[in-house]
């Protein structure tokens, strides 16, 4: 097929206002999420109230009728079509945000099944809770990091002519879904690309964009989880290792693209490894959390392959609790010293 | 291995859905009451929910179940032993929804294998209509209007059993009479549609089409891209910009043809073309807006040309139309080509007339599917006049 047709004129950023610095304040995560989209510049986002999504709407709309943001803020009548609004706001150039929570998603799924295959770069946030006392850049540095929004030849423009999202039959399928696929091949890289850029201009370092590690040096077993688990779990080991459990961590950062061989590697150091899932998924392999059946995925090739025992636990927002912690610490030192211990186990159930 | 029978039903989606599903169904059930399992199924990818594309429906049909399984290994048979086309029109071709090309109405049919099709024409000139195939192959026609119903509506004027009959007049080894008429009794608890399947297994007779017979043209088609050869991001060129139009006796240029499609050309969705008479035209402009597929070229004087390569008669230019005669729908069967009526029109004015003038008369109505409730009963007198008519004629030869 031919290729670009035109190369869409782009002009210069323009100069902003002068770098100020970065600031501390207290705020809540979703006011952050409000405060990134400004500094992001977002041109286009959408509302529609659930919680904890509706908090951010919230802020947003605060700095936009402040006259502190300029962006198109659309509240739209459902999730489905806040997720299609963006979607096709951003084949037309628009820097765009989103977000929703628990059964909102569900409803705006089928809107995502062609926003990959149409490359379109959507930051959809998915509810949760958390507080915490980010530091806020400035801007000088956020439209240092962020280049401008350039979708070039796959721009939606008049000077552009092109079709997106043409209704394919079974025969073109295949080809789509191996081009999406192909882009989710080179993210990886593109993933590290941003790290390094963050931490060039932030000053703020990650260390592996995929996963983190928690006094896992000297570890015997090792918990695996994702998210919100982290304050919880670094407490409870420090607990442990004043007791002499040499217990680590590891938290997962991407689910996709799955860090798979790096993760298998490093989870192969130990004797076993126990994940904490805060979701469920019905009728899984040994019943266990998305987590827990990706784990065991990746390590199936691997040379080293420690017990894995599943937990599900803090379903529905549940706290996990240090005791639920020490208690999973438990379990995954028993299978690490060969008592076999079953594949899944529910934790802070009440029973 | 024992032997593997298949049909293809061809039809229009939606008009004729539940036809080709009653045919396909029938077929299969009649070979199993001889104790030949089947499976009868519709090709999901031909988008039979869109309104006169071309669609399939399957039936496949085997000695014993090991051979069925074999049979049905392959999605979509390569050769069939019988392909049903519940309307002429497609013997013109059949281009699916999108990206397929055009698929001559006799591909599937293997050497010898019959085609079987419901039309008020003669087998030598719906012979010419079709592609030409390099084996020679059967052609029987049912004497009919081609029956357009509905999604949800079905016409029952016994289009169904009279080509179940001919089948079976056909194809003996796939069933036989009896075997179908008591499906058909069966299934309708109807006398009267078990002697219909009669009637046209009696009167069903093959015309032979030879290898020199038909359309020589090659139908058009394409190679599917490779997927790194594709665009990123689902993106496809547009259409390229369009060009002036020429006048071939005056050699003027001036008006405006878009570009269009090349690889999707609609026409094959057409049963009914809109003909145009340029003297009535008063230029203005509304066809060329309500067409849904920008059909309309715009030639050197401003008169309006429907591009029959594009058209995909829906028939909303002649509803549109504010001038009385100027547009026209006829029937699709009255032409061989999509050559322009405005170039026909513009080296011969007076012979395009009378051939349009012709053409509005003679054209036989069409719909498709029903406009109001009773409409099927308006037209049953007109029916069995033509149907004793033609009885008329076969008792007297
Ligand atoms: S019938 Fe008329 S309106 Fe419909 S596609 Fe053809 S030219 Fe256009
Ligand atoms: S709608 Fe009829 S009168 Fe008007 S431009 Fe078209 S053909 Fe001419």
């Amino acid at each position: 097929m031919a290729e670009a047709i035109i190369t869409p004129h782009v002009e210069e950023p323009k100069k902003k206002a002068p770098a100020q610095g970065d600031e501390t304040s207290l705020i809540t995560g979703s006011e952050a999420i409000a405060v990134a989209c400004q500094l992001a510049d977002v041109d286009v986002i959408t509302a529609y109230p659930i919680r904890p999504y509706d908090t951010v709407m919230q802020y947003v709309a605060k700095l936009v009728a402040n006259g502190e943001m300029d962006c198109e803020y659309i509240v739209a009548e459902g999730e489905h079509s806040q997720f299609e609004i963006v979607k096709h706001a951003s084949a037309c150039g628009a820097r765009v945000f989103t977000g929703s929570s628990g059964v909102g998603w569900m409803y705006a799924m089928e809107c995502l099944t062609v926003t990959p295959s149409l490359r379109i770069p959507m930051i959809a946030m998915v509810g949760n809770r958390a507080l915490d006392d980010p530091k806020i850049p400035s801007r000088a540095k956020v439209d240092a990091f962020l280049p401008r929004y350039d979708r070039k030849d796959l721009l939606l423009h008049p000077d552009n002519p092109i079709t997106v999202a043409p209704q394919a039959n079974e025969d073109w399928l295949m080809e789509i879904r191996r081009g999406t696929a192909a882009a989710m091949e080179r993210s990886a890289g593109v993933i590290r690309e941003a790290y390094a850029d963050f931490e060039r201009i932030f000053g703020r370092k990650y260390g592996n964009p995929f996963f983190e590690e928690y006094m896992t040096d000297d570890a015997d077993v090792v918990l695996v989880g994702m998210g919100t688990l982290s304050n919880p779990v670094r407490v409870a080991i420090r607990q442990m290792r004043e007791e002499g459990k040499k217990v680590g961590f590891v938290r997962l950062r991407w689910f996709r693209p799955f860090p798979a061989e790096e993760l298998a590697k490093s989870l192969g150091r130990f004797k076993a490894v126990g994940v904490i899932d805060r979701d469920f998924s019905l009728g899984s392999p040994y019943h266990s959390g998305v987590v827990a059946t990706e784990v065991r995925t990746a390590l199936y090739q691997s040379e080293n392959r420690p017990q894995v025992v599943g937990f599900i636990c803090g379903l529905g927002g549940r706290e996990v609790t240090l005791p639920d912690v020490r208690k999973m610490s438990e379990i995954v030192s028993q299978a690490a010293s060969g008592k076999p211990q079953p594949a899944t186990q529910w934790i802070g159930l009440r029973e | 291995m024992g032997r593997l029978y298949a049909v293809e039903i061809v039809y229009r989606g939606i008009f004729q859905k539940n036809l080709a599903k009653n045919i396909s169904r029938a077929i299969v059930l009649a070979a199993h009451k001889e104790g030949k399992p089947g499976i009868s199924f519709g090709r999901y990818g031909d988008s039979p929910e869109r309104n006169g594309i071309p669609a399939k429906a399957f039936a496949i049909v085997a000695t014993d179940e090991q051979t069925l399984e074999e049979g049905m290994a392959k999605y979509e048979p390569t050769q069939v032993d019988v392909s049903i086309c519940v309307d002429d029109t497609l013997f013109k071709g059949v281009e699916s929804w999108a990206w397929y090309g055009l698929q001559p109405i006799n591909k599937l049919v293997k050497p010898g294998g019959t085609l079987i099709v419901t039309s008020l024409e003669e087998p030598a000139a719906l012979a010419e209509m079709a592609h030409r195939k390099e084996a020679p192959y059967q052609l029987a026609v049912i004497k009919a209007q081609p029956s357009f119903s509905g999604l949800w509506v079905y016409k029952d004027d016994h289009t169904d059993v009279r080509i179940l009959g001919a089948i079976a007049r056909v194809c003996p080894e796939l069933f036989s009479l009896a075997s179908v008429q008591e499906v058909i009794r069966k299934d309708t608890k109807d006398e009267l549609k078990a002697t219909s399947a009669l009637r046209s297994f009696e009167r069903v007779t093959t015309y032979e089409v030879q290898p020199t017979q038909g359309n020589p043209e090659e139908p058009y088609k394409f190679e599917m891209p490779k997927w790194h050869e594709m665009r990123d991001g689902i993106a496809i060129p547009s259409i390229a910009p369009g060009h002036k139009m020429k006048d071939p006796i005056t050699g003027t240029e001036g008006g405006f043809q878009p570009a269009r499609n090349p690889t999707f050309k609609k026409y094959a969705t057409r049963t009914m073309r809109p003909v145009v008479d340029f003297d009535k035209c008063i230029k203005c402009t509304l066809c060329w807006l309500a067409c849904p597929d920008s059909c309309f070229d715009v030639t050197p004087e401003n008169l309006y040309d429907a591009n029959l390569e594009a058209c995909c008669g829906c028939g909303v230019c002649e509803a549109v139309c504010p001038e009385p005669n100027c547009v026209t729908m006829v029937n699709e069967t009255h032409f061989s080509d999509n050559s322009s009526q405005w170039q026909a029109y513009r080296k011969d004015a007076e012979g395009y007339k009378a051939n349009l003038a012709s053409l509005i008369a003679t054209r036989p109505e069409r719909s498709h599917g029903f406009r109001f409730r009773g409409q099927y009963e308006e037209q049953v007198p007109a029916i069995i006049q033509a149907a004793e008519a033609e009885q008329q004629k076969q008792t007297q030869a």
